[in-house]
């Protein structure tokens, strides 16, 4: 008969979430909601900077945790995935209902938003079948009352049975209450029964055949949930029972007979397995309703009318995509000339002190060589990677998360998924582009977000194509020297941002293409079913929206880079300054890259620097001009006129300044994103797709350019 | 009269209407319960992307855009 009355604690198990307790007296918080609630607000809001972030036990999927202290109790809280219901039609949701069910927290604080609460009901009461102490978190209650929705939080806790606290968490009202009632809740043991949610008569008869059985079996721990699930069939929770309570549920005779009695029941009601989960999900709709038409009064019917006035236009047919690509292009002409000053500040101010660093070890008598290895290969590769990259990453970085903050990206989504759609892609697919600019590794994290795993394989080799801003600086110097140069000072930046946003939209269409391409060869299938949600706009607070791309993603992105560029300046120092017969190592690499560099329009330089560039996109410009000089380390340069000078010196034409930035655009994933992908897609195989398809793409690609021109003689 | 039923992706913008069926399988079909589209659910066509394809819904309080093929799959009436 198996194991008898388990306690009511699930065994652990090796695939269970580790926590980090400071305190072996913590309580564990699961923090569930829909996405869109401000579930983060609400963590980043309870647990300040004392958070871990990591994923979950073998998934792909961004687990935080942190640690709050109330009343001199330690609380950890533990953030679910973003998610709609508890169903497990999705990994997010096969984790958080583990977790909450398996994962024996010690309260499940459910995130609601109050401009939506009736959808949002769903997951709650899908929540509290499975546990009874919850607490209820209804958040932006700012937004709802200015859309004059009226929550009776009282009524709704009347008929929820659980604690319920309003909060705005964006400024931390209601916060100080969600935290007591959490601290009641986990002070006194709970002896109150599940919240029952009463299906139609013959699943209720069909549980009560199967339910002792269970209780049986596993004790009281949700036996009543348990049944229900046997009965719908999934697959994915029966797995997940016999991992965490170490049984096989369907090896329990009793379990089996029962379980075949209570499905007759259901047969001879006419409910076959589709029809039982739509009963079930749909009682569950309606009994949201209900509750929701007790505890929520709108006041003004029209309360969502400015939000659909805002998409008439920024989704309407005529100024969908136009305002779009303005906007697109005013991110880039303010990062353009946003970064120019600050960018020579920072240049002038960092060869100052190489300067000072010099003097300093020459008057130590440091060894020559070990001088120039440091200040000319390190050092100076550092500064142009900082000077360069840390501006237009500080404007561009907050511009992003000012549109993310709006709700406008979801919108981009909206707009250009037809495009997707006939590339046999995801509409989503262009957020996770829109990830890609600021960093392709993160892009590729990003199409997590992605359900359907093969239009998300496709997100993830396409996204090396949208330029990221490694990329960017080397793109814009090179337009500024070779095609903004013709035109006058003022229109310069302009000029720029138009080539710019051109050579965005020539990546966009490579993508589709690439896209198409994969879904008709090696990614075979069609499109699986696509559902998008278009937020409220929001008013973004400007100051946190800052503060946040600045410490998460700027400093990041940067780090990552200094440390690729620290080690990369040494090598590249060695190679320019070992000689062998009188020519550097690196000259011999160059000359043998050659021939196969001049094929594409660009040269063995060049090329060499993209394979030097491997850690990082952002070090390949230094490479080249250090290649360039003869002294074989960055000379001080001192504006982009001299840039300019010293490539056309070395034999740079407008045709090597246009292949030259197609094979920016289109090349190798840099390491880390080569890295994130092998992670993310747990294979080799597609690891190495993603390498050779923009590759492949960008070196056929500057091949004919190359061609045409030769043959023609246009040069 | 008996008022005329028709997939929800030939529903005008603007206009309201109530779910009757649902008649895609497995996946979709979970997902579209899932957004709280069940019979007698109350929709709007509200915007149209630039491209016709796909269309916003309001559906219970939230705004969700459906694919052309989705949204053939749910049956509606006018209301």
């Amino acid at each position: 008969m198996g194991i008898k009355k388990q306690s009511m604690a699930p065994v652990n198990s090796e695939n269970q979430l580790i926590l980090i307790k400071s305190n072996p007296d913590d309580k564990i918080i699961a923090l569930a909601g829909n996405p869109n609630v401000g579930k983060s607000t609400v963590f980043n809001g309870l647990t300040g900077l004392n958070q871990h972030t990591g994923n979950w036990p073998g998934k792909t999927v961004t687990n935080a945790q942190g640690r709050y202290l109330h009343k001199g109790k330690g609380f950890i809280l533990v953030d679910l995935p973003g998610i709609y219901s508890l169903m497990a039609n999705s990994v997010e949701e096969e984790v958080a209902r583990d977790f909450i069910c398996f994962g024996n927290p010690d309260t499940t604080v459910i995130v609601a938003d109050a401009t939506c609460l009736e959808r949002n009901l769903n997951l709650v009461l899908q929540t509290l079948e499975i546990t009874n102490t919850a607490v209820l978190c209804v958040n932006l209650l700012d937004e709802a009352k200015s859309k004059k929705i009226k929550i009776d939080l009282k009524e709704l806790s009347k008929q929820l049975g659980i604690p319920v606290v309003g909060t705005c968490a964006r400024n931390g009202k209601g916060l100080y209450e969600l935290m007591d009632e959490v601290y009641n809740l986990t002070s006194k043991k709970s002896l109150k029964a599940n919240y029952i949610i009463k299906y139609d008569k013959p699943i209720e008869e069909a549980i009560a055949i199967l339910e002792p059985s269970v209780r049986e079996l596993i004790g009281d721990f949700n036996s009543r949930w348990i049944a229900l699930k046997l009965l719908d069939g999934d697959k994915v929770l029966i797995n997940s029972i016999n991992q965490f309570l170490k049984i096989d549920i369907l090896e329990e005779t009793e379990i089996v007979e029962k379980l075949q009695l209570a499905r007759e029941v259901l047969i001879n009601s006419g409910i076959d397995n589709n029809l039982f989960r739509d009963k079930v999900v749909s009682r569950i709709i309606i009994k949201a309703e209900e509750i929701s038409r007790k505890a929520v009064s709108y006041e003004n019917e029209k309360y969502n009318l400015r939000d659909r006035k805002i998409d008439r236009v920024l989704t309407s047919k005529a100024f969908g995509i136009p305002i779009m690509l303005a906007l697109l292009g005013f991110v880039f002409w303010l990062t353009i000339i946003g970064a120019n000053y600050p960018s020579q500040i920072l240049s002038d101010g960092l060869f100052w002190l190489e300067g000072i660093i010099n003097e300093f070890l020459t008057s130590i008598s440091f060894p020559v060589v070990l001088r120039n290895l440091l200040v000319e290969g390190v050092y100076r590769t550092l500064a142009w990677v900082i000077s360069v990259m840390l501006p237009p990453m500080a404007i561009f970085f907050p511009l992003f998360s000012l549109l993310e903050d709006l709700g406008y990206l979801p919108r981009i989504a909206f707009n250009l998924d037809n495009f997707f759609k006939k590339a046999c892609a995801h509409g989503k697919q262009a957020l996770t582009m829109c990830m890609g600019f600021g960093c392709n590794a993160a892009g590729v994290v990003g199409c997590r977000i992605i359900d359907s795993p093969r239009e998300r394989l496709i997100a993830i080799i396409t996204n090396s194509f949208v330029p990221c801003n490694g990329r960017f600086p080397t793109i814009i110097t090179t337009i500024t020297i070779f095609f903004a140069g013709y035109f006058s000072r003022a229109f310069q930046s302009l000029v720029s941002a138009l080539i710019l946003t051109g050579l965005i939209v020539l990546s966009v269409v490579m993508t589709l293409l690439l896209s198409k391409i994969l879904s008709k060869t090696i990614l075979k299938g069609l499109p699986s079913s696509f559902t998008l949600e278009l937020p409220p706009y929001r008013k973004p607070q400007i100051s946190k929206v800052i503060a946040r791309s600045i410490f998460d993603r700027t400093l990041f992105v940067l780090g990552r880079a200094v440390i690729v560029a620290a080690p990369a300046g040494l090598i590249i120092w060695i190679m320019a300054n070992i000689t062998i017969g009188n020519i550097s190592v690196l000259s011999h690499c160059a000359n043998f890259l050659n021939p196969l560099a001049q094929l594409i329009g660009l040269d063995g330089y060049i090329l060499m620097a993209f394979i030097l560039g491997f850690p990082a996109n952002e070090i390949v410009m230094p490479i080249i001009i250090m290649s360039y000089m003869s002294k074989g380390s960055l000379l001080e340069l001192e504006n982009l006129y001299q840039l300019s000078e010293l490539l056309t010196n070395n034999g740079w034409t407008w045709l090597t300044a246009v292949c030259f930035i197609i094979f920016t655009l289109m090349h190798w994933p840099c390491g880390t994103t080569c890295l994130t992908i092998k992670k993310e897609t747990q294979s080799r195989k597609w690891t190495i797709v993603s390498f050779l398809v923009p590759t492949i793409t960008g070196a056929v690609f500057c091949f004919i350019i190359t061609t045409i021109v030769r043959v023609l003689g246009i040069i | 009269m008996e008022k005329s039923i028709f997939p929800l992706n030939y529903l005008q913008l603007g206009k309201k209407a109530r779910v009757k069926d649902l008649i895609s399988n497995g996946n979709t079909r979970r997902r579209m319960l899932d957004l709280g589209i069940i019979s007698n659910t109350e929709v709007e066509a509200l915007q149209k992307s630039p491209s016709g394809d796909p269309i916003a819904y309001s559906i219970r309080g939230a705004v969700i855009a459906l694919r052309s093929e989705e949204a053939s799959q749910i049956l509606v009436e006018e209301i």
